[in-house]
């Protein structure tokens, strides 16, 4: 469904991005992970269109991606921090995302089967329709982005560390979600660097380093070299073995640690 | 496009600062118009605090508004939606709730109380300048990445027209006086929407008459038919070229 080819990136003296080049299909759980500045956003933002690669071609359904932006239709995308106008009320926000791609109206939701309000539903964002943006907390944003995200049950959905922030909760109803969409075969993208959340939904694992891609393996061939089943004591071998710097990987390990008193 | 720029708008309308910003020129509209017996005197004075505060408002609330709102647009650049669209809506949005402020907060002392040629002028320089210098903090902003150093360049923007443009003007016509430099400083005056601006209301003033020869030329060419065209046409051409640069430079950006 989306096709990368010899994608390059350069933000003045950085490399964000090196000759890049992956084929992701429908049914895949892609887990993009890497170190911070190891270009994974910038990955994103270019198969978003946001950011345009020096050199390289990206193919969303057979299609390049070009100056028409139709194709994003068929894309959710929740960005790391989702912020909003001020003044803007959640259920205006939307009712203007409907609004720009010509859906019914919010009133008569429940008939329109394009409208995926599962999200919207469980985590009981009608309650704060009327609030505006500025009061919200910050995990209530990511809820916000979350369920814009889901909401025109998109082909493809790219999620930029969709768990950081939610509460415990959340997070838990967000990847069953996930699962359920999974499970309909759609495209999933995800970046996060708490892979305990990733463990049970992700299928295939893309790891980056430096804007370079270091592996693309999916996940049974992962655990059959290193001969680990969780994921991160897996990724911890495979770049203990091939010598990549892993002080990061070590952290992860402590916060999973941590993450299991919930 | 309209449907972004109505949420964009609606969203603006609900601040608190062009809220006060409205009542700011209410207030200091009326209390001109109430202080001075002559009401020409009250509209000379109205005159100068539009031609200053209303291009700095317009250019300090457009940057700030356009970095608040960039992660906004961000994911808006994620919706089907072209990026043309999104930034001509953000700008529809911010320069018509700065514009229904200042139709509001200056158009209704003078609707009622200098309801004449002058009052309309003022009322057209006003609208204009507002959408002249929202479209040049929207090159502005759209061209820095750094909100500082966005508001710095709208700062010198508003420096450069408001007061450094007409500091050379004032040294050239003092050192060439022997020569005839009346087309020459036409021609230069067009060159900053604010000095337009003020020339174009003032000939429409009794007090023009008491200013000389060369106002009584310049009142010739801005009082007949072209004159109103030409300044319609510079103001024009002040607010969709840096427009039209904004676009094309958002276009080709990396959000």
């Amino acid at each position: 469904m989306i096709r990368i080819e010899h994608i390059s990136k350069r933000f003045k003296k950085l490399q964000a991005l090196n000759d890049i080049t992956a084929e992701f299909s429908k049914g895949q759980v892609v887990s993009l992970i890497g170190p911070n500045g190891s270009g994974k956003t910038t990955l994103i933002k270019c198969i978003l269109g946001m950011v345009r690669p020096d050199s390289g071609k990206i193919f969303v359904d057979e299609t390049p991606i070009n100056g028409d932006p139709s194709y994003r239709e068929k894309i959710g995308y929740m960005p790391q921090i989702g912020r909003y106008p001020d003044n803007m009320k959640v259920g205006h926000l939307f009712k203007m995302l409907m609004n720009i791609r010509n859906t019914n109206d919010p009133s008569t939701v429940a008939q329109d089967n394009r409208i995926d309000n599962y999200l919207i539903e469980h985590f009981e964002l009608e309650k704060i329709f009327e609030k505006p943006m500025r009061t919200l907390s910050g995990g209530t944003s990511q809820k916000v982005s979350a369920a814009v995200a889901f909401l025109f049950d998109p082909a493809i959905l790219i999620l930029d560390e969709p768990t950081a922030g939610l509460d415990p909760l959340a997070s838990e109803i967000l990847k069953e979600k996930i699962l359920t969409e999974k499970k309909k075969g759609k495209l999933i993208l995800i970046t996060s660097h708490i892979l305990s959340d990733l463990d049970e939904l992700t299928t295939h694992i893309f790891y980056m380093q430096e804007g370079k891609m270091q592996f693309f393996y999916n996940i049974e061939t992962l655990q059959e070299e290193t001969g680990e089943l969780r994921l991160g004591k897996a990724i911890a071998r495979i770049m203990k073995g091939e010598q990549f710097s892993n002080a990061w990987i070590d952290e992860m390990l402590i916060n999973k640690k941590d993450e299991k008193i919930y | 496009m309209m449907k972004l720029s109505r949420y964009v708008l609606y969203d603006i309308l609900r601040s608190k600062i062009i809220i006060a910003y409205t009542l700011f020129l209410f207030i200091v509209s009326m209390s001109m118009f109430q202080m001075e017996e002559n009401s020409s005197k009250a509209m000379l004075s109205l005159l100068n605090i539009v031609l200053i505060v209303l291009p700095l408002i317009s250019l300090i609330f457009t940057t700030i508004h356009y970095y608040n709102s960039y992660e906004f647009i961000e994911l808006m650049a994620s919706q089907p939606m072209s990026r043309t669209r999104i930034i001509l809506s953000e700008f529809a949005g911010v320069s018509l709730s700065l514009l229904c402020a200042f139709l509001i907060g200056v158009g209704i002392p003078i609707f009622l109380f200098a309801a004449d040629a002058t009052g309309f002028a003022l009322l057209f320089t006003g609208s204009a300048l507002t959408l002249v210098f929202t479209s040049l903090a929207f090159f502005a902003s759209v061209r820095a990445r750094d909100k500082a150093r966005g508001i710095g360049a709208a700062l010198l923007l508003w420096f450069y027209f408001a007061l450094i443009y007409d500091g050379l003007i004032l040294l050239l016509t003092f050192n060439l006086a022997d020569y005839p430099l009346e087309k020459i400083i036409l021609a230069l005056v067009s060159l900053n929407p604010i000095d337009i601006g003020r020339i174009f209301v003032v000939l429409k003033m009794d007090i023009s008459a008491l200013m000389g020869v060369t106002s009584a030329l310049y009142k010739d060419f801005f009082g007949s038919g072209t004159g109103i065209l030409f300044t319609l046409g510079i103001m024009l051409l002040w607010i969709f070229i840096p427009l039209w640069l904004a676009v094309s430079k958002f276009k080709r950006k990396d959000l």
